[in-house]
């Protein structure tokens, strides 16, 4: 390369996986074959036009796509400042935007003939989605959960079991996110001739960080042309949380071009960010490398992963997809905070004003985004990307209201 | 010449396999471990692996998972490794060790100043699961550049086109991982690797050491009868795991575990 493009963050990553000094393939050898015969699958197939098609139907015929684009009108009232419009991936069969990747995934197993699928999974929404999926394609599948997470999931566990899918509990390390995706890899390298590893995020070895992106752009791109229409231009500011960061990627990639569009990543500040018990590694962490990418990491002065902290599930995550690292340190995106109890108000705040119970993952973006609101013209517009319906976590609010509801 | 190529070099003029016992540094606790390496060697380990301990070890299966734990719980770090090493070297300077781990201890440690000091307590050679040769040319060359070895994993997963970037890529000597599986996992078929060790052996001179399912005399001799070297971790370490309250036992059945690994592969 004779020189630095003016806009690194774009084109990436490089055919390496590598997005600036993040990225890569770090994976034991076993893996290796794998990961190399996936990326060719996906170089062919992500511009073939029969592929393409096939995916484009699938979201909008059993996923419901394109969810709409829907103006906060009382909420962005009540706060005074900017206009406040929601993305509804919460509206998306399953709940959540992790169906538009498992989607994707799942028409990529299919083309590896490999008749069993795993994935990992935090809150469960990934689970449930690779698992309605396999469901409809007949596949068998496995996913792997930590204990801790199926406690306060209980709900989106049974889901999973519904769909005919086996849930692993893992009760090595903190019993979380992380430690499901460890078990995962560990089932992969052991399956790998037979078996298909659905990743939920932007992170992972290269090429996943890639393809799960390019699927979740669906978000961006619908987000962009609705705004067009609705509005008459761009959005002014685009906030999502945080935790592997595919639903932020999905919203933000489309716009990275866009220099007056502003970005937030919203990461989950727990307790807060200064008592150490969260879950922002952007906000706090050092890079390092972790379940086969460089990227911003929680972890010690011995690089040990330390554990972290939130309320939501989905967002307990101690690292971050290699994009939003190389977007972070480029200043293309921003990425700030949001503690527990911020995103449990904004949960019911939500909830009440507008009759919508967003997930408590999204509750970080729109808490962040009602403070961005205040700080903006009423002619400012700013799109939350609503990434998830908050039914699976009314027992985790119940409980912290005191209220049984078993 | 390196104590690794020494080391090879003695093993094929008597026509012996090497035995590679493999531990976790702190395991069960940090002021045992130079005691269980000197009994290795007094039971006839040829080359040690010792593990760094690391809070995700994604290609272990449970038994070297818990080491880990049980290490960190002691918070066994990079630097003490070194030096336990250290250690050791004080009245063992000829049986090489290879330190064995993950890459994130080593990138926050830095890899010149962890090449400088691991060649400073004296450390033979560097294995690190998660770096492949794709992404390895700094670490193998800050490495080199203190006369350290960098050994990689050779898969039966592996191609014929990795096989020859990993061969130009290694040194000291190749680790053949037997099975598709984590550390500890099911049993290995002895034909199928020495198919496998067949077509190494077309792309490189480098001994070829042969690990991840060997867990007793009889599995080490056969895999001995084919490898330049066996490595044996799981098992080990399962011994250490259920004499971790008894400092004495835990030695004496180390001791009589290498040994009989040690008679059965020389037989």
């Amino acid at each position: 390369m004779s020189k630095t493009p003016k806009k690194p963050y774009l084109d990436t990553p490089d055919a390496l996986g590598n997005f600036g000094p993040y990225g890569g393939r770090f994976v034991s050898e076993t893996l290796m074959a794998a990961l190399e015969d996936l990326e060719a699958l996906y170089d062919r197939l992500s511009s073939d036009a029969d592929f393409i098609a096939e995916f484009d139907k699938d979201l909008a015929d059993y996923v419901g796509r394109p969810s709409p684009l829907y103006y906060a009108e009382r909420w962005s009232d009540k706060l005074g400042g900017a206009k406040i419009y929601l993305k509804r991936e919460d509206l998306n069969h399953t709940g959540a935007h992790k169906v538009n990747n498992t989607i994707g995934q799942a028409l990529l197993a299919k083309h590896t003939g490999k008749s069993r699928i795993i994935a990992e999974t935090g809150a469960g929404q990934h689970g449930v989605a690779t698992a309605t999926v396999a469901a409809r394609l007949g596949m068998d599948c496995e996913i792997f959960m930590g204990a801790e997470d199926i406690q306060r999931q209980a709900l989106n566990v049974y889901r999973m079991r519904l769909l005919g899918a086996k849930v692993n509990s893992v009760s090595s390390g903190t019993k979380t996110l992380k430690d499901a995706m460890n078990e995962a890899m560990r089932d992969w390298v052991t399956n790998v001739d037979d078996t298909f590893y659905i990743i939920g995020t932007v992170a992972g070895p290269h090429p996943y960080p890639k393809l799960v992106r390019d699927f979740q752009c669906v978000i961006g791109r619908e987000a962009k042309r609705q705004c067009q229409e609705q509005t008459g231009g761009l959005p002014d500011a685009l906030v999502a949380c945080v935790g592997g960061g595919s639903n932020a990627i999905g919203l933000f990639h489309p716009f990275l071009e866009d220099d007056s569009v502003e970005l937030y990543g919203v990461e989950a500040g727990g307790h807060g960010v200064e008592t150490g018990e969260h879950a922002a590694p952007l906000c706090v962490g050092k890079p390092g490398v972790l379940h086969g990418n460089r990227t911003y990491l929680m972890e010690d002065e011995n690089g040990q992963i330390i554990p972290t902290h939130s309320v939501s599930a989905g967002l307990d995550y101690p690292g971050v997809g290699p994009e939003h690292s190389w977007l972070k340190d480029c200043g293309r995106a921003n990425y700030v905070s949001i503690n527990d109890d911020e995103a449990l108000a904004a949960f019911r705040e939500l909830t009440l004003v507008e009759g919508i119970l967003p997930a408590l993952e999204s509750s970080h973006a729109l808490a962040y985004a009602a403070k961005l609101a205040k700080t903006m013209s009423k002619d400012k517009i700013i799109i939350v990307n609503l990434s998830g319906r908050g039914d699976k976590d009314i027992h985790t609010v119940a409980k912290i209201d005191g209220i049984s509801i078993d | 010449m390196s104590r690794l190529k020494t080391c090879f070099g003695v093993l094929a003029s008597q026509n012996r396999t090497a035995l590679i016992p493999f531990l976790t540094a702190g395991d069960p606790h940090p002021n045992q471990t130079v005691d269980i390496m000197h009994t290795l060697v007094e039971g006839g380990a040829d080359i040690i692996e010792l593990g760094i301990p690391f809070s995700d070890p994604m290609a272990d299966g449970p038994v070297i998972q818990l080491a880990d734990e049980r290490a960190l719980a002691h918070n066994t770090s990079l630097t003490d490794a070194l030096g336990m090493v250290k250690e050791f070297r004080k009245t063992n300077t000829d049986t090489p060790v290879v330190l064995m781990g993950y890459l994130n201890p080593v990138e926050v440690y830095g890899y010149k100043r962890f090449a400088v000091d691991a060649a400073d307590v004296g450390v033979d050679a560097i294995l690190t699961v998660d770096l492949p040769p794709e992404a390895s040319e700094e670490m193998v060359r800050e490495l080199s550049d203190q006369g350290l070895d960098s050994i990689f994993l050779i898969a039966p997963t592996t191609t014929d086109a990795r096989i020859k970037k990993i061969v130009a890529a290694g040194s000291g000597y190749l680790y053949y991982v037997s099975v598709k599986g984590v550390t500890g996992s099911a049993s290995l078929d002895v034909s199928a690797v020495e198919a496998r060790l067949e077509t190494i052996r077309n792309s490189t001179d480098l001994p070829i050491a042969v690990g991840f399912g060997i867990k007793d005399p009889v599995s080490a001799k056969a895999v001995g009868s084919i490898a330049d070297g066996v490595v044996v971790g799981s098992a080990l370490v399962n011994i250490i795991a259920q004499n971790q309250d008894d400092k004495t036992a835990l030695l004496t059945q180390v001791g009589d575990f290498t040994q009989s690994l040690s008679d059965a592969i020389s037989a």
